[in-house]
């Protein structure tokens, strides 16, 4: 838990005004002449002669304490850290500073192209976290190659192909079964294997019927890959007879983890029968994540996938750790080396300074913040939860709806969450495409925000719909208090006017930059 | 030209709050006159219209008379019409006599509005829907009044705004009333591709035409040599005919090879047209917001030729948002024999991208 936000007085509910640098892009700063520390004996770059620049880039010409200054100003009006962002699976947690000092101290100095006799501390502690996390989850080996989720469960895909193709079956198994909750990365990443996708739909319970999961197993079933519980936070029961149904038609069975908050230490994947799983360190384990650092989706597996896990695997022979990169039926690599090593860092100390018995509590307390927040939202007007007929309490999240609102007002959830930045919360997490449930937020709590928190995000969406119903106008038209005013979203889709960068921005609007 | 015919039908939703499924029958129109009963659909038409001239404040706009337009939109420029009928020949005379006038017609209104808008739409105009009736199947009406006025005043600014064909479907309220649905599929109409005001602002990429178009494309692809396709009506068909020839949008068609060989084929067209034994398919999509894949628009697909068939070689092609959109999430199939009709219920596979397919449950 953080410290909490005590006892808040009417003003800071009222009086949020966010940071708003008036500042062109960095490109357009410079001035000629300006610059940082020069130093006279810098070494030249020993490039090889066809990647040596033949004129000089054409950045902008800035003083070190300008560029510093517009950084610094760019991460005040992102918001960052700053904000209550109880952004539903996403489940956003506090990165210890320690983490970011460790991975300095340790590995900035390190390569992976060292020999492994020079690397033996970064590998035992690969060693280390994946016996952890074998013990989290019953696995047998973890691999932290994948640069994210979807990477980790695209690495199934893979290790589902390899296998199916060593017993000869790969030709016959070519269908991969998920259901319309999983993330999207499941099916996406089946898709890019090259496995067709069946989707199962929701039914009565908030997921589908084992006899709907039986009216699509059989010879071609390469693999079933699902979250549970699923982002409405509804826990499927039958996950164990799933799990055996498509074992016993052939199939391998893959438990997407990014739901693993509520559930932790509480079930273990292997038990449940399932192959292999995946963890996003950077979202459960309190690695950054987004703009905080890249990402990992560490994927464990059991033994009988394990000659097909990605190279090279840490290996411990004797008290020594080697890098084994000659397995014959690896599906190569995902990624370049090892992954994101900084992230497996901070991921395992945050998870040793946890340990077993924290671990349990930071599920209970993120279960509880839940059903107090749903308790809480079920008072609102205008809110609703998703499958208002499945009355067993939601797990660490719940999906809701202010579509109520919308037909009142005429403000749909993306206003109201346009507003709420007003009052210094974090934009919401709406929901995974489909969008099953109209005008969808999703709101996650986790272990880490305070009841002080938690309670001030409810009061201010409160406040935001008691505004749409008094005056929609300044709903529509938020955010007001923000750095930036409501985006447009039409522009999104015309590759006329967005740009992803400057080259592209001076190319596409050249003659807005001439008539400035 | 940049103007915007605009019209309200204001007795649209009346039937709503008292469970009538509909407001077609003229004697509620009546009984609401002489009630004095509060009409909701003149409320949605301003709050459309106030976003449009909030986006497109100089917006030329051409409407009918008092409750028709003219009330909402003072500064309009009015379309004279013999005497008000209350009635939907209002309608039909005020878009007629914006043929050729405007290059958009907004209405408000609901199923049976935009059946009679549609209809009356003789040079296909693109129209738009601002959502007031009991009930709404049609792909024609915005999710929001707010939005319709925003896709509205987009489309006005931008002439390279694209149209897309949209279904006009319309449910026999006579029938409703009696516990028998029967969405219709009456005809098609150009509206405009709501850019920008997509429900999910982050989906950002998301291109559902496309992915039609790719699952057709590998449908096309794999169509077994010297089998007979029974293709079905509706706008998903209608691009899958389009890549084999070009058929019917409301009728049922038949392809062979690769081509479509013959168009808009009877019930005993089509069976004889399987006398001599061929192998054949049926081809389907999801019509409307009710879910049916047979026995609505499409009854030429008849309990015998299916039979004649065979169930299992039903095919069913449907972009997942229509899917996604069902209340409760299933299919449904009324073939008039009850017998087939419980055969046929269970889980279906439905075709909704390129290697992608989603299993929902047929009930009947």
């Amino acid at each position: 838990m953080t410290a909490p936000i005590a006892n808040r007085t009417k003003a800071q509910f009222t009086g949020f005004q966010a940071p708003r640098w008036a500042e062109p892009v960095v490109m357009e700063m410079g001035c000629p002449g300006r610059r940082g520390v020069v130093f006279d004996d810098a070494p030249a770059p020993d490039l090889p002669k066809g990647a040596i620049r033949k004129t000089a880039p054409a950045l902008p010409e800035l003083t070190e304490h300008d560029a510093l200054r517009h950084y610094l100003h760019l991460s005040q009006m992102t918001l960052g850290m700053m904000g209550v962002s109880l952004f539903g699976t996403c489940t956003m947690k506090y990165n210890p500073r320690i983490g970011e000092r460790a991975a300095l101290e340790h590995l900035a100095d390190l390569h992976p192209l060292q020999h492994p006799d020079t690397l033996q501390g970064v590998l035992e502690l690969y060693d280390n976290f994946s016996d952890f996390l074998c013990e989290v989850s019953g696995m047998d080996q973890f691999v932290f190659q994948a640069g994210g989720g979807a990477d980790a469960a695209y690495t199934h895909a893979c290790v589902t192909r390899a296998y199916h193709a060593s017993r000869g079956e790969l030709e016959q198994r070519d269908q991969i079964i998920t259901t319309i909750q999983t993330h999207p990365c499941s099916p996406a990443t089946a898709n890019t294997a090259g496995f067709e996708v069946i989707t199962l739909s929701l039914e009565e319970g908030g997921y589908p019927s084992v006899e709907q999961l039986k009216s699509v197993i059989g010879p071609r079933t390469a693999a079933l890959m699902v979250n549970n519980p699923d982002d409405m936070g509804i826990y499927n029961p039958d996950i164990k007879e799933w799990v055996r149904l498509v074992h016993e038609a052939g199939g391998l069975c893959f438990y997407d983890h990014a739901n693993f908050n509520g559930v932790m230490t509480r079930l273990r994947a292997r038990e449940l029968g399932f192959d292999a799983c995946m963890y996003m360190l950077h979202k459960t384990f309190g690695a950054p994540k987004g703009g905080g650092g890249p990402a990992v989706g560490a994927y464990g597996c059991a033994e009988h996938l394990v000659p097909f896990l990605p190279s090279p695997l840490v290996v411990k022979d004797g008290d020594r750790y080697t890098l084994d990169d000659d397995r014959p039926q690896s599906i190569g690599r995902v990624r370049e080396f090892w992954g994101n090593a900084p992230q497996v860092l901070k991921a395992y100390a945050w998870a040793r300074a946890m340990g077993a018995e924290g671990l349990r509590t930071a599920a209970d307390i993120s279960v509880l913040a839940n059903n107090y927040m749903d308790k809480r939202l079920s008072e609102v007007k205008g809110v609703s939860r998703s499958n208002p007929d499945v009355t067993a309490p939601r797990m660490e999240m719940t999906r809701h709806s202010v579509e109520q609102v919308t037909k009142d007002t005429g403000c749909t959830i993306v206003d109201i969450s346009n507003r709420m930045t007003d009052f210094g919360i974090d934009a919401l997490w709406l929901s995974h495409e489909p969008w099953l449930v109209a005008e969808p937020f999703t709101p996650e709590a986790g272990e880490l925000w305070s009841r002080e928190d938690i309670d001030y995000w409810i009061d201010v969406m409160e406040h935001v719909i008691h505004e749409a119903y008094e005056t929609p106008e300044v709903v529509k038209t938020a955010p007001h208090n923000a750095p930036i005013h409501q985006i447009k979203g039409a522009d999104m889709a015309d590759p006329a006017q967005w740009a992803t960068t400057w080259r592209a921005y001076t190319r596409k609007h050249a003659k807005r930059l001439a008539a400035e | 030209m940049t103007s915007i015919g605009f019209l309200v039908n204001p007795y649209a939703g009346i039937g709503g709050p008292t469970a009538r499924k509909g407001s077609d029958d003229p004697a509620l129109a009546a009984q609401a006159r002489s009630d004095g009963m509060r009409l909701t659909a003149p409320l949605r038409a301003v709050r459309a219209m106030t976003a449009l001239v909030q986006m497109y404040p100089s917006v030329d706009i051409l409407t009918g008379p008092g409750g028709l337009g003219q009330d909402i939109a003072p500064a309009a420029s009015i379309l004279p019409i013999n005497a008000l009928s209350h009635s939907a020949s209002d309608t039909s005379a005020l878009v007629a006599g914006m043929q050729g006038k405007v290059s958009l017609i907004l209405f408000c209104g609901g199923d049976g509005t935009a059946r009679d808008v549609a209809a009356a739409n003789v040079s296909g105009v693109p129209i738009l829907g601002i959502p007031a009736g009991v009930k709404m199947h049609s792909g024609v009406f915005a999710r929001s009044p707010e939005r319709a006025g925003q896709a509205a005043a987009a489309f006005l600014k931008d002439p390279d705004q694209p149209v897309e064909l949209v279904e006009i479907l319309d449910i026999d309220e006579a029938e409703r009333r009696s516990g028998r649905l029967s969405a219709q599929l009456f005809s098609v109409a150009r509206s405009p591709v709501a850019r920008g005001v997509r429900q999910n602002p982050k989906a950002g990429g998301g291109d559902l035409l496309a992915e039609t178009d790719a699952a057709l494309a590998e449908y096309v692809r794999r169509m077994e040599h010297g089998c007979l396709y029974i293709l079905g009506p509706g706008t998903t068909m209608g691009a899958l005919k389009d890549r084999l020839g070009g058929g019917t949008l409301l009728g049922v068609d038949l392809a062979r090879d690769g081509a479509i060989v013959d168009r808009d084929l009877s019930e005993e067209q089509l069976l004889m047209a399987l006398a001599d034994g061929a192998k054949a398919r049926i081809v389907l999509t999801v019509v409307g917001g009710q879910g049916f894949i047979l026995g609505r628009g499409n009854q030429q697909i008849s309990g015998r030729l299916i039979n004649r068939v065979g169930i299992d070689r039903i095919d069913v092609i449907c972009a997942s948002d229509k899917l996604n959109a069902l209340n409760p999430q299933e299919l449904t199939v009324d073939t008039g024999d009850v017998a087939l009709d419980a055969r046929l219920a269970g889980y279906w596979q439905v075709t909704t991208g390129p290697g992608r397919r989603q299993v929902v449950r047929v009930v009947h």
